[in-house]
């Protein structure tokens, strides 16, 4: 077991480098010079390069990310070419505000989606499963970006129950567990819950379905075991595979909150990323598209290193 | 997303390959679709957006640039505009019409390239193995290490905002998984005796891929494929809603979406229409593959 974790953890440096890797050049491929963002048109030569010594840009590339790793590893992703603010604190306080929004999508998505999915599964073939199917269809298929207008519509608009925009009164970034902040939450995170909602009761279903048809149930019930005692065997042999999917869906959802930040304007990443791209500020997209992959390459990781811990025949294999 | 956790399902179908399907295979596979209902509701209501796309400019009643202020969202059911007026006083039914031309196209080509492009470059590393194969894949696992949404934005993003750009973010994106797929598929296949056997009679590797391995590694990489499309429209259409694709005034579901959005507080119904139509085209696609898929799965 210590020796697959070690493996697991050796196995993802490199992955983690090229990561760092991408993220950097992938700025690179941007036509344009990255100092128009900051320097006016008809700057003098002088400005343009004390400028480019200042951003470190007048040294080759390679070196250029060398100095860069070296910072972001001491936890310094440079400053802000918009703002003037430093990237680490900017990506920091966003991630927070988007892995809450994630992180309460994936928990209500992989909950009703279990749900769901074994109701589907163990009453196969009938209207319960029909209906699971549709809405797991729904799931899959919905651009989430309009299901959140929709919803905005139906539960801010006709009927006034939750704010449309923001993470807290008065536009404020900042997070607090209270009842205004939460009345936020509610419909970006129900509007990102769908995605994992759709595939963990297509998951769960499929497994349910073909665990109920496997002999060792039946040898359960010949020996007389209760329909709960049953489910937990069940339970038990579905878990290291759900927990598979559902991390690597927490890890999308970190992604896919972009759009769905982008229709209620929550603080998070999303909106750190569109400032980025549009103000054409590099440091920040570089902070922003590493700090998200670093935490979906750990997520890997942690599923990877879980499941044997779930299913001890994972870690022998 | 829902793509990549199917990965496994292409690759069961195939551990025990059927001998070469021939024509007479896909024959079958059609007949099946024929007769399964989800598969005809799904392919019906296709045909209708993509016939409704492709001849927009004889169909649409009205030209989908001309913009009036004073007709700005006039509400769906007005005497001239079938479904209302967008925030510019454009008629939405043919806005409609023209924007499924760029949505389709889209998230239409992405999946064609990254099907020509990975089916390639998969054969290509299963056939060839060893270090080759390795270097291929391990490459490949790094855009594994990223939230395809994720990927998309970033690569249109440090590209800048565009049609092409999106449609090259897009297809990078789908590569890799494709990739992986026909991989795996040939790898397998490869190890099979009557490979061996064309080896022996002299075949060169080029007839080898071409005659014998094709066939097999084809349909696996067909169905993952007609998964990818639901998925394509919907990313390409978020690429233009986050203004990183199709540029305005040019009629596109997803930039519609977003210019729209202020308006849902005048007129929601307007507002709710371009991305009712992303949705109801990603559902077909993804019933019309299901069918696909359980129509060429050789073990019924």
């Amino acid at each position: 077991m210590f020796a697959y974790i070690i493996k697991r953890l050796i196995y993802a440096i490199p992955i983690a480098l090229s990561v760092t890797v991408v993220s950097f050049v992938l700025v690179y491929l941007a036509p344009g010079d990255p100092l128009n963002a900051i320097a006016p048109a008809d700057a003098p030569e002088e400005v343009i390069v004390a400028l480019k010594s200042a951003y470190g840009l007048d040294k080759p590339v390679p070196v250029q990310y060398g100095l860069w790793l070296l910072r972001a590893v001491q936890g310094d992703l440079g400053t802000s070419i918009a703002s003037g603010r430093a990237v680490t604190a900017e990506v920091l306080s966003a991630v927070s505000n988007t892995l809450l929004l994630a992180g309460m999508a994936a928990l209500g998505g992989v909950l009703i989606g279990c749900i769901l999915g074994a109701l589907a599964g163990y009453r196969h073939g009938t209207w319960i499963d029909r209906v699971a199917t549709v809405i797991s269809v729904i799931g899959v298929s919905i651009p989430h970006y309009w299901l959140g207008l929709v919803l905005t519509i139906v539960f801010s608009i006709w009927l006034p129950w939750f704010p449309a925009m923001g993470a807290g009164p008065g536009g404020s970034s900042e997070w607090l567990w209270d009842v205004e902040h939460l009345r936020h939450l509610v419909l970006p995170a129900l509007t990102l819950s769908v995605i994992p909602m759709g595939i963990i009761t297509r998951t769960v279903r499929a497994l349910v379905a073909d665990m109920l048809e496997q002999e060792f149930v039946t040898a359960l019930r010949a020996r007389g075991l209760s329909g709960v005692a049953v489910f937990r065997h069940i339970a038990k042999n579905t878990a290291p595979t759900v927990l598979a999917v559902a991390g690597l869906q927490i890890g999308y959802l970190m992604g896919g909150s972009i759009l769905v930040e982008t229709v209620f304007a929550w603080p998070g990443t999303g909106f750190l990323l569109n400032t980025a791209i549009f103000q054409r500020d590099i440091p920040l997209l570089q902070g922003t598209i590493l700090v998200l992959c670093m935490f979906f390459v750990v997520l890997n990781l942690l599923v990877d290193i879980l499941q044997p811990l779930i299913d001890p025949r994972m870690g022998r294999g | 997303m829902s793509a990549s956790l199917e990965l496994s399902l292409p690759a069961a179908s195939v551990a025990a390959p059927a001998p070469q399907p021939s024509r007479s295979y896909w024959l079958v596979v059609w007949r099946q679709l024929r007769r399964d209902p989800m598969a005809l509701a799904a392919g019906g209501v296709l045909l209708l957006i993509v016939g409704a796309a492709v001849f927009a400019p004889w169909l649409a009643p009205a030209d989908p640039y001309k913009a009036s202020m004073i007709k700005r969202l006039l509400p769906i059911g007005s005497p001239g505009f079938l479904l209302g007026t967008d925030e510019l006083g454009r008629d939405m039914l043919s806005r409609l019409m023209h924007g499924g031309r760029l949505s389709l196209l889209m998230g239409v080509v992405p999946v064609l390239a990254a099907f020509g492009i990975g089916t390639t470059i998969g054969l290509l590393a299963g056939y060839i193995g060893g270090k080759v194969n390795m270097v291929i894949m391990r490459v490949l696992d790094v855009f594994y290490a990223f939230p395809s949404v994720l990927l998309a934005v970033a690569i249109s993003g440090a590209l800048g905002p565009g049609m092409s750009n999106s449609l090259l973010a897009l297809t990078l994106v789908f590569v890799p998984q494709v990739v992986r797929v026909a991989e795996s598929v040939t790898t397998q296949v490869r190890q099979l005796d009557y490979i061996e056997a064309a080896r022996m009679s002299g075949a060169s590797a080029f007839s080898i891929i071409r005659v014998h391995v094709l066939g097999n590694v084809l349909g696996p990489v067909f169905v993952y494929a007609t998964g990818l499309l639901s998925v394509s429209m919907i990313l390409a259409s978020g690429l233009s809603f986050l203004g990183l694709g199709v540029k305005p005034p040019e009629p596109e579901w997803g930039l519609m979406l977003n210019t729209l959005r202020s308006a849902i507080y005048v007129n929601p119904w307007i507002a709710a229409l371009p991305g009712a139509l992303i949705f109801v085209t990603s559902i077909a696609f993804n019933l019309l593959a299901d069918s696909v898929r359980s129509a060429m799965d050789i073990r019924r």
